[in-house]
């Protein structure tokens, strides 16, 4: 070819002056504001990897009552403290065993099991962690299902299909967290006000938190993040860039039993 | 020979007479009229009553402030009306184990494939819309177990 080498670097100078203007250059230099700016609709969010940092020298016990009542509210999680009529109230023992939990409290040495020492820090002793499902890289409860009603999803997300569950609670005795519940009664006596948006449940399913994937497809945080006042934080664990790894980056971290291997994707900051 | 036979000792013998009758006669028509009169009870007392055809109504708050040009469900009508319940397996399938929750309609529309969001949230009217056809055909779909209908919110005027 009849090209001399002043040719070329003109033509790659050229070329490189018009690529800037272009949508991957833009990408580069402002992550993400150029594809929101070209849709402008609440568009769904999506990640490789959804991770949570719960910080809990931000969150106090108010605020974790908050974020559970909000959880509680969207997803129709029953009370059972709370029936609508109260011929159907239980007492203390029922309702501790047919308890469902989506997200919930615990101190130090049950959250952190094997990792409590015999003199810890007054205010970590005291403080109540704010625990869910953990939505692990390697899911025991997804190897156990029969019916793959509990799945992976691509991006990190352990799903539950309701209309998949059989009620064999594998799942539930795989899950080292504690963050299945099962139906042992019907639900919708005990929730005194439901979210027509969102279904209840059936007896004789098993159910968890799902990272509010259903928020996420209309372009809603989730329902405990939105209400935690920054204390939680939600994002792509493979965004450099995101609020979890800048948080992650910044800060020494726990996770819930890593020993088990199932790697866990709620981190701590203690 | 016609009304001889052979007995087991070789020899012919004349055929036993054996007197034509019906024994139990009136034992068994009654028993006969039980059995049947079981068996079509559930027809009878509906025979020759004309059972008035499903009439879903489509006048909820949410379809009558939409324009008229606008008031068009996810698919046509025809095809609602037959494949609806294949419909919403598939919207199953598509947003809980394949994550995709966008429907786009023949017409270009966008949708969120959420039963108790999107179809509820125009046909608000359980009671008039759905179960309309479903007790015609006397099929109970198990949906209504777990997802909410929107009627007494509606009717309150609580709803969006």
């Amino acid at each position: 070819m009849g090209m001399d080498r002043r040719d070329f670097i003109k033509l790659a100078g050229l070329s490189t002056l018009l690529g800037l203007g272009s949508n991957s250059a833009l990408e580069l230099l402002r992550p993400g504001q150029a594809a929101a700016a070209l849709e402008g609709e609440a568009k769904p969010l999506t990640a490789k990897r959804w991770a949570m940092v719960v910080n809990m020298r931000q969150l106090d016990g108010e605020t974790a009552q908050k974020c559970i009542a909000a959880c509680d509210r969207v997803h129709n999680v029953p009370d059972f403290g709370n029936p609508i009529a109260p011929a159907m109230k239980l007492s203390a023992a029922d309702k501790a065993r047919w308890e469902i939990k989506w997200i919930w409290t615990a101190p130090y040495e049950n959250t952190f099991p094997g990792d409590t020492q015999e003199y810890v820090d007054e205010k970590v002793k005291d403080l109540k962690f704010l625990l869910l499902c953990n939505h692990c890289d390697n899911p025991p409860c997804v190897r156990v299902c029969p019916t793959k009603a509990t799945f992976r999803q691509e991006d990190g997300i352990v799903m539950m299909d309701m209309h998949r569950c059989i009620g064999c609670r594998f799942c539930m005795a795989a899950c080292p967290f504690g963050a299945r519940s099962f139906n042992w009664k019907d639900p919708r006596p005990y929730i005194k006000e439901v979210n027509p948006d969102y279904p209840t449940r059936e007896i004789g399913v098993v159910e968890k938190c799902l990272f509010c994937s259903e928020r996420l497809a209309i372009g809603l945080m989730p329902a405990c993040v939105v209400a935690s006042q920054g204390a939680l934080a939600f994002g792509d664990l493979r965004d450099p860039k995101s609020k979890v790894r800048e948080l992650l980056d910044a800060n020494f971290t726990i996770r819930r039993k890593p020993f088990l291997g199932t790697n866990p994707q709620v981190y701590y900051i203690v | 020979m016609a009304d001889k036979y052979q007995n087991e000792f070789g020899g012919f013998a004349e055929k036993p007479k054996v007197p034509k009758k019906f024994y139990d006669l009136k034992y068994i028509l009654l028993g006969l009229v039980i059995f049947f009169g079981l068996v079509f009870s559930p027809i009878l007392p509906n025979l020759g009553k004309i059972v008035a055809a499903p009439s879903p109504n489509l006048d909820t708050p949410a379809i009558l402030k939409l324009a008229k040009k606008d008031r068009q469900c996810v698919m046509p009508t025809p095809y609602m009306r037959t494949y609806h319940m294949q419909l919403l397996i598939d919207w199953r399938e598509a947003a809980i184990r394949h994550g995709n929750r966008e429907f786009i309609s023949p017409t270009g529309k966008k949708f969120v494939a959420n039963l108790s969001d999107t179809c509820m949230g125009c046909h608000s009217n359980k009671s008039k819309f759905c179960d309309q056809c479903h007790n015609f055909a006397a099929v109970t779909p198990n949906c209504w177990g777990c997802h909410l209908d929107k009627e007494q919110k509606v009717a309150k005027g609580g709803a969006k």
